[in-house]
């Protein structure tokens, strides 16, 4: 009860703070993964709430819209000369990266704020991927291991910052599409929407949605897991068939 | 036409794996070889993570072989003794790999360790049977007999060590020994570089023991069944890698290429045969080295770290 009150005096406080807030809306909770998906992409929508004592603000609003997909533990490795051949050298640890992680924003981020709120409050992909955070910093030396991070991903198509995601369709009201590359994992993801006027952030607000395998790729993964053994054994059990098969189809000589 | 692998976790096109499966099938038909080495480097570079690629691929190759094998028996080109001896061996073998890839891992070098390890058997293998089969055509055209004949009384000294044993349709009365030496190594590397070994069997059954060329493939094969389905099913237990979905399609595509891959072996020369085998092994080894030895277009790269529970 009284965490509940509390609550209720920070979100007051808050919004009277600000006297904006921010209502968002995804097209899509829950996304199924069936035997012919390719990918898809969800719809953010949002609308900005305005009460009568508002200051009416000279700019407009923008808005970030940050996805970060399911974490992993990667290792980004250095190939490295040793006489004559290259081998694996140097390596840099990211207990926590996110699988997928995609950054829309209504205008070029640099325009929307300054580098010390970006960094602080982590807005924009290049700040996401440098904060001390994210990885160890060894000294400078972790620099080329985060950059190589982001090229390897974008290329990808799983890291991606658009300046033109989003987009506002009345000065109160705008959308963004988030593309869903096939290759991204499936998993809870999360969507954080940011609202920016003149550099300041006014509001935030962080919903999710699910990416899960359906129906047939569903069962093969639980099989896959739960019933290793038997899976094993029955993988094994369609090749032999397959092997006598074509060896009963092709039998001519 | 594209489909998504519930294992792999990412959509690949149908018609593209079916072909890979038929191309490696050929191949594997035609030499009496598994082809995991083949098809394992080609799944990885579409996007496939590694342990599913060689988990899987092992699924495509017990069912290749599994053609190859039933073919041979009906044609009475499989030694059935030598068969069991070798896969005796073979299961001792995979458990010392096993534990040395598990402490090539501890050390932080296990892909050092296999590339170099690819590089050097492939090379060694495949510049032996290519300086062998250059001299048999060599002897061939100065109008000479080729020699691969065995003639009585003539053999290696290892090969009359004691322990000897008649194996009836390899023609052969030998020491058990060698032979089971032979299946350990095959086992050891198998383990370690995810590969059946067909390419070390055939080979060393062709020209250590000089077992008839037609009898080769059907032994080999018959020892690649064995030794693929154990590890077949041990991926599936301890790594959680087949995929059925993709492990389908590569039989379907393997399958038919095994056919005419096996079909054609049967009218390929002998000497042919080991000359094909000898530069396919070469040109394997050769782009190992290759990794190993350029600058690589982007020296970094990205592994994801196993989950721990």
């Amino acid at each position: 009860m009284r965490t509940l009150l509390f609550l209720l005096i920070a979100l007051f406080s808050m919004t009277s703070a600000s006297a904006e807030s921010l209502i968002t809306s995804l097209s899509n909770h829950r996304v199924l993964i069936n035997s012919n998906y390719t990918g898809t992409s969800i719809a953010v929508f949002g609308a900005i709430e305005r009460d009568a004592q508002t200051v009416a603000r000279a700019t407009g609003y923008d808005v970030v819209v940050t996805v970060r997909g399911p974490n992993q533990f990667l290792v980004v490795r250095e190939k490295e000369k040793l006489g004559p051949i290259w081998i694996n050298q140097e390596q840099q640890k990211f207990p926590l990266a996110p699988a997928y992680l995609s950054v829309l924003t209504s205008r070029p981020i640099t325009e929307i704020t300054s580098i010390q709120l970006r960094q602080r409050q982590k807005i924009g992909l290049r700040a996401i991927i440098n904060a001390p955070d994210f990885t160890n910093t060894r000294g400078g030396a972790d620099k080329d291991f985060r950059d190589a991070l982001y090229r390897i991903k974008a290329q990808e198509g799983l890291y991606l910052e658009d300046e033109r995601g989003a987009t506002f369709l009345t000065p109160d009201i705008f959308r963004a599409s988030i593309p869903l590359p096939a290759t991204a994992p499936p998993g809870d993801y999360n969507v954080e929407v940011t609202l920016f006027a003149d550099t300041v952030i006014l509001a935030k607000t962080l919903t999710h949605f699910e990416l899960v395998k359906t129906g047939f790729e569903e069962q093969v993964g639980f099989v896959a897991r739960d019933w290793s053994l038997s899976y094993g054994l029955a993988t094994a059990l369609i090749a032999i068939f397959f092997g006598w098969l074509a060896n009963v189809i092709f039998r001519r000589d | 036409m594209q489909i998504y692998l519930p294992i792999a976790e990412m959509p690949v096109s149908v018609l593209l794996i079916l072909g890979m499966g038929a191309a490696v099938g050929f191949i594997s038909g035609l030499f009496g070889i598994g082809g995991g080495f083949l098809m394992t480097p080609l799944l990885i570079f579409l996007g496939i993570p590694p342990a599913v690629a060689v988990a899987t691929q092992s699924a495509q190759i017990v069912a290749s072989s599994t053609t190859s094998v039933l073919g041979a028996l009906r044609r009475n080109a499989l030694d059935h003794k030598l068969g069991a001896i070798l896969v005796a061996g073979g299961f001792v073998g995979s458990a010392l790999g096993v534990w040395f890839f598990a402490a090539a891992r501890r050390a932080g070098q296990l892909d050092l360790v296999i590339v170099v390890s690819y590089v050097t058997l492939f090379t060694v293998v495949g510049s032996l049977m290519l300086k062998e089969s250059i001299r048999e055509f060599w002897t061939k055209r100065k109008g000479g007999t080729v020699r691969l004949r065995r003639h009585a009384g003539e053999h290696a000294p290892y090969l009359g060590l004691p322990l000897r044993m008649r194996f009836y349709r390899s023609k052969l009365y030998i020491s058990v020994i060698p032979v089971l030496g032979l299946s350990l190594f095959v086992g050891f590397a198998g383990a370690l570089l995810g590969i059946g070994g067909g390419f070390i069997v055939v080979p060393a059954l062709l020209y250590v023991f000089r077992v008839p060329t037609t009898v080769v493939v059907g032994t080999s094969q018959f020892q690649i069944v064995c030794t693929t389905l154990v590890a077949l099913i041990l991926h599936a237990v301890t790594n959680q890698a087949v995929d059925m979905v993709l492990a389908i399609l590569l039989i379907i595509g393997g399958v038919f290429g095994a056919q005419f891959g096996a079909r054609m072996g049967r009218h390929l020369r002998a000497e042919l045969f080991r000359f094909l085998l000898a530069i396919l092994l070469l040109a394997v080894g050769l782009r190992f080295a290759l990794e190993l030895v350029l600058q690589p277009e982007d020296p970094f790269s990205i592994t994801v770290q196993e989950v721990r529970q």
